[in-house]
């Protein structure tokens, strides 16, 4: 790992001036410190967040929502029994991410930013658009199990990793960001991601000195049913090669509404209404679900070695469907608002 | 930079650069080996100690940013003439062969099943309500950040269902 000043601020106002003067932030550190000792990033100046007050709380909201702090780290936000209750397909999502001993330290807004895991972003001897700007992208052509094949360019195919976030997406999630200015603005989840286009360095609508303060929820949607599944390579730990998360509500026999957000398949959490919009107001079936996969996949650019992600992606999603309308009649899951 | 360390107890005043990690302090600067370094990038869980009771890779994680933290090593869990219940189980099981990882798995699996007294679920609990038994399929999911290369991995998930049922009864 190469030297680095470190600070540990004590106000948002500290941390947000060095951060404006080019420091990279650090929380849980898990991630950065991983690509640091991979010197994939060598930052000059490290400013250490946490210890800021007022990050580390998870408060109910006036209108029936939740207000996470950018600090709460995955483990007490999996554990905690209002998201148990409400937003299971977010536990069940934080849950299904990393290990024990990483969700203890991994934070929400930490978790948020996280880098993708392309092997060629990790690989500093092979080209990468995104490490290195303009040196090309040696996933196309390479081994692009883990890459996207939704929302990528000519210039990069890499995945965001995030579990937490694809729930969050269909959870209809806000972003809260502290500006340079003191004042607060909000973001939908689904907006803090820029898609690579021709410049993957750039990977969040965040201006310089900006600062993650906390992630709302909505009020949960009542009576829907909220389900996270998740594909991958071994039977823990690991990244998705394809996740669904989906928070679906019936009218008697008719979906009134989907909410429907995907991993492992998207240059970010991907959201896309219009398979939504193919399921509101029809009786659930495999034909259905399979035509709301063809929307999904309509776009769909693979590499020979991601190939199989469009049709994994399609049952997957049909697996989910099927559970989340009570096709399946599986018992085995979680309801929202326990209604 | 001065930072003071305060591990099993003792509180240690160090002199350190910001990028030595949590691991490489308790080991080269306080001679504490029993945390292991396997893979140094979080993966393996060789060296996980406690932080405020909860486990955390301690290959992961900066020195420097754990002022004031009460932290937890292996040697803090039970030495060779006194050792702690779960110690004894991973002896009477054959929780391990070469011993390498067996200081991570151990400290993990101590704060394993204080998380599922808590309640806490895992990805494989049927209901999220009440995570229920603490199954050998429970066991392994909640271990899936420790490896052993040796494939103790029967042994181990019977050593811990045996320490976290005693310490039920207890």
């Amino acid at each position: 790992m190469r030297p680095f000043d470190y600070t540990r601020p004590e106000n948002l106002e500290v941390a947000s001036q060095a951060l404006t003067d080019g420091a990279t932030p650090i929380a849980g550190g898990t991630n950065l410190i991983d690509l640091m000792k991979l010197q994939i990033m060598t930052p000059e100046h490290v400013v250490d967040l946490t210890r800021l007050p007022g990050l580390s709380d998870i408060d109910g909201t006036p209108d029936g929502g939740m207000r996470i702090g950018a600090l709460v780290s995955n483990s007490v936000l999996a554990g905690d029994p209002t998201v148990r209750r409400a937003y299971p397909v977010l536990a069940r999502a934080l849950l299904a991410g990393a290990s024990g001993q990483i969700r203890n330290k991994a934070t929400t807004g930490g978790n948020l930013l996280q880098r993708t895991r392309c092997p060629y972003f990790y690989d500093t001897a092979m080209p990468c658009n995104k490490r290195e700007p303009n040196s090309g992208c040696s996933a196309q052509g390479g081994i692009a199990r883990m890459c996207a094949i939704l929302g990528t360019s000519p210039e990069c195919i890499a995945a965001h990793p995030s579990d937490m976030a694809v729930a969050m997406r269909a959870l209809d999630a806000q972003v809260e960001i502290r500006q340079t200015s003191g004042e607060t603005r909000t973001l939908p989840v689904g907006d803090l991601y820029l898609l690579p286009g021709d410049n993957p360095a750039k990977e969040y609508a965040l201006e310089a000195g900006e600062v993650i303060t906390a992630v709302i929820l909505p009020a949960p949607v009542s009576g829907a049913r909220q389900t996270y599944r998740k594909v991958r390579d071994r039977a823990s730990y690991a990244f998705a090669l394809v996740s669904v998360a989906a928070v679906v509500k019936m009218d008697g026999d008719t979906i009134e509404s989907a909410q429907l957000a995907f991993g492992g398949i998207g240059a970010k959490p991907w959201r896309d209404t219009e398979v939504e919009d193919v399921l509101a107001g029809e009786a659930p079936s495999d034909e259905l679900f399979a035509k709301a996969a063809d929307v999904l996949l309509r776009d769909a650019w693979t590499e020979e070695s991601n190939a199989f992600k469009a049709p994994l992606a399609k049952r997957t999603l049909i697996s989910a469907l099927r559970d989340a309308t009570g096709l399946s009649g599986e018992t085995h899951f979680d309801m929202g608002d326990a209604a | 930079m001065d930072v003071t360390l305060s591990v099993n107890g003792e509180t240690h005043k160090l002199d350190i650069e910001p990028r030595v990690t949590l691991l490489d302090a308790l080991r080269d600067r306080l001679g504490l080996t029993g945390s292991k370094k396997g893979c140094d990038h979080g993966q393996c869980g060789a060296c996980t100690v406690l932080v405020n009771g909860r486990r955390v890779n301690s290959c992961l994680s900066l020195a420097v940013m754990h002022e004031d933290d009460e932290i937890t090593t292996i040697e803090g869990i039970g030495m060779p003439d006194d050792l702690a219940r779960l110690q004894q189980d991973f002896v009477e099981c054959d929780g391990y062969q070469c011993g390498y990882c067996t200081p991570g798995q151990i400290v993990s699996a101590t704060a394993a099943i204080e998380e599922a007294k808590l309640g806490w679920p895992s990805y494989v609990s049927p209901s999220l309500a009440d995570m229920g038994e603490l199954t050998d399929e429970e066991i392994a999911e909640r271990m899936s950040g420790n490896l052993c290369r040796c494939s103790a991995y029967p042994g181990i998930r019977q050593a811990i269902a045996r320490a976290a049922e005693a310490e039920d009864k207890a």
